[in-house]
């Protein structure tokens, strides 16, 4: 379970983040809406470490990790893939996973990439091909994969969906559910594609200018007039 | 025939020389785009740790290849914890401070032991090619350079270690978000690369002597082959100190020591000028 609690963070000394409070259920999928700038990314990074909080906490299984470097949070439990996939990209496909299973530390790294690779189907044949010469869709997979191959208990997604084919976002949504369902990830996905979050998550939050300025359930997803809203057309 | 064949020899020890005083610069610019302006001192620490270790009675071979290495790995321990890790970032602010290190290092060594020449005797004789004869230290200096330039290859292309440290040193924060110490392989990138240029210092202290002042003649090259190889740190400074080498080697075959080493800096200024990335921005981008 990841919950967050008053969280303020920004860049120097713009805010982005102006109290943003939100918890994750174990094994539930929480989507997070907005437009560009409203502080979805910055949630993430805050929520990872890779941006310091200036106020708030952030827990993890009930455990404060707020004052924990990024690193530490990871060996945790918390997964992470960031927007635009941050593949190494002179790392081959095999040592992108070979670098997150060894990061993740333990024994049994061989085992746990032969176990997302089975999940992942499509890298194996791929794996002596730079991170870099990938297109953007076998990218995201990698990303997905790398991200597992540390085995987290809470996935942070940031924008999967983008610079993805849109033929592709509904093998996404089946990948990603079907994943959290088997490995009872729990996973806060930040996403503009209202399709995707529908796809995914049990409810949505929408965040405006660094505050949630409303809670959306799971069967409004789909209303007619919340997606003229969101995506700026008169209803 | 044995005029070519001693000539090869001679070119092939600058090669290896310059290989050997950049390895250490190349790791630590190469994995944390620091400019380490104490490298020379790093070099000069090495070979008094060597000079040091031989006076009080210790094999010559043990204090070049044992001592020295792990003299200046821990000095470069204490620079790293004290000094860069708070620079991270600040290329300008991390240049000034080992600036300050290494003027701080040659003042110090020179209140110890004084501004004299101290140096030992290349610990090999000499080989003889038909009617010439080779230093037999320069071959061991080519063989020197054949394996640590291949161990390091070794380490970063096939153990764990060596990935993290790839990875990292392409995407520092993805590094964290995986679980990785950026700052802790940063640390352990520069230890490695001090012991690298204490090595170095003690292997080169038989052929340059061993003074306080004596890495100001070695920076500068360690310095231009560095940054004439390019971001590939292994391949970069394979191809630059091959390239450098050669010409200084030759020049001086030609010429004088001098031109040879003017030559090396025109040879250095023109490529540079054609290859702004240096030779590994246009060639062997994939290496190392």
């Amino acid at each position: 379970m990841i919950e967050v609690a008053e969280l303020e963070a920004g860049y120097g000394r713009i805010g982005v983040l102006r109290g943003i409070t939100l918890a994750v259920a174990p094994g539930s999928c929480l989507g997070i809406l907005g437009h560009n700038g409203m502080g979805k990314t910055t949630l993430l990074r805050t929520i990872v470490g890779l941006l310091a909080a200036t106020r708030g906490t952030v827990r993890l299984d009930g455990q404060d990790i707020g004052h924990l470097p990024t690193h530490r949070r990871a060996r945790l439990g918390l997964g992470y893939v960031p927007q635009g996939r941050q593949i190494f990209p002179r790392l081959s496909v095999r040592e992108n996973l070979a670098f997150a299973a060894a990061a993740a530390g333990g024994s049994g790294r061989a085992r746990q990439i032969e176990a997302v690779l089975a999940d992942f189907p499509e890298l194996t044949r791929l794996l002596d091909r730079p991170g870099g010469a990938l297109s953007g869709g076998e990218q995201q997979l990698l990303a997905l994969a790398r991200a597992l191959c540390a085995a987290p208990r809470v996935l942070l997604l940031d924008e999967p969906t983008e610079g993805i084919q849109p033929s592709i976002v509904q093998a996404m949504i089946a990948r990603i559910g079907e994943l959290r369902r088997r490995r009872g990830l729990t996973v806060l996905l930040v996403e503009q594609n209202l399709e995707f979050i529908l796809g995914l998550a049990d409810r949505a939050l929408l965040i405006h200018r660094g505050r949630i300025s409303r809670e959306i359930p799971h069967e409004a997803l789909a209303d007619p007039a919340l997606v003229a809203e969101f995506v700026g057309i008169a209803a | 025939m044995d005029l070519a064949v001693a000539v090869a020899l001679q070119v092939l020890t600058g090669i290896a020389t310059l290989l050997i005083i950049s390895l250490g610069l190349a790791v630590i610019f190469g994995m944390m785009r620091v400019i380490n302006l104490a490298h020379g001192e790093f070099l000069m620490l090495g070979a008094y740790a060597a000079i040091l270790s031989a006076r009080a009675g210790l094999n010559i071979w043990l204090a070049m290849l044992v001592v020295a290495p792990l003299a200046v790995g821990a000095i470069g321990v204490a620079v790293e914890r004290l000094v860069i890790r708070r620079l991270y970032g600040r290329m300008l602010d991390t240049m000034l401070a080992t600036w300050g290190l290494s003027l701080g290092f040659i003042g110090a060594v020179t209140m110890i032991f004084g501004n004299t020449v101290a140096g030992f005797s290349a610990p090999l004789g000499s080989v003889a090619i038909g009617g010439y004869r080779s230093s037999g230290y320069g071959l061991f200096l080519i063989g020197a350079a054949c394996v640590l330039i291949a161990g390091v290859w070794a380490v970063l292309r096939f153990t764990p270690a060596g990935l993290i440290a790839r990875g990292t040193m392409q995407n520092p924060e993805m590094a964290a978000a995986l679980g990785v110490s950026p700052s802790r392989v940063y640390a352990i990138a520069f230890a490695v690369g001090a012991a690298l240029s204490g090595l170095a210092g003690a292997l080169i202290a038989p052929f340059s002597g061993v003074v306080p002042t004596m890495g100001t003649v070695y920076i500068a090259k360690a310095f231009i082959t560095v940054i004439t190889g390019g971001a590939a740190m292994l391949a970069g400074t394979l191809s630059a100190s091959g390239l450098l080498g050669t010409v200084a080697t030759l020049g001086t075959f030609a010429t004088t020591p001098v031109l040879g080493e003017v030559a090396m800096l025109a040879v250095a200024i023109v490529l540079l000028r054609l290859l702004p990335e240096g030779i590994t921005g246009r060639f062997f981008r994939r290496s190392l």
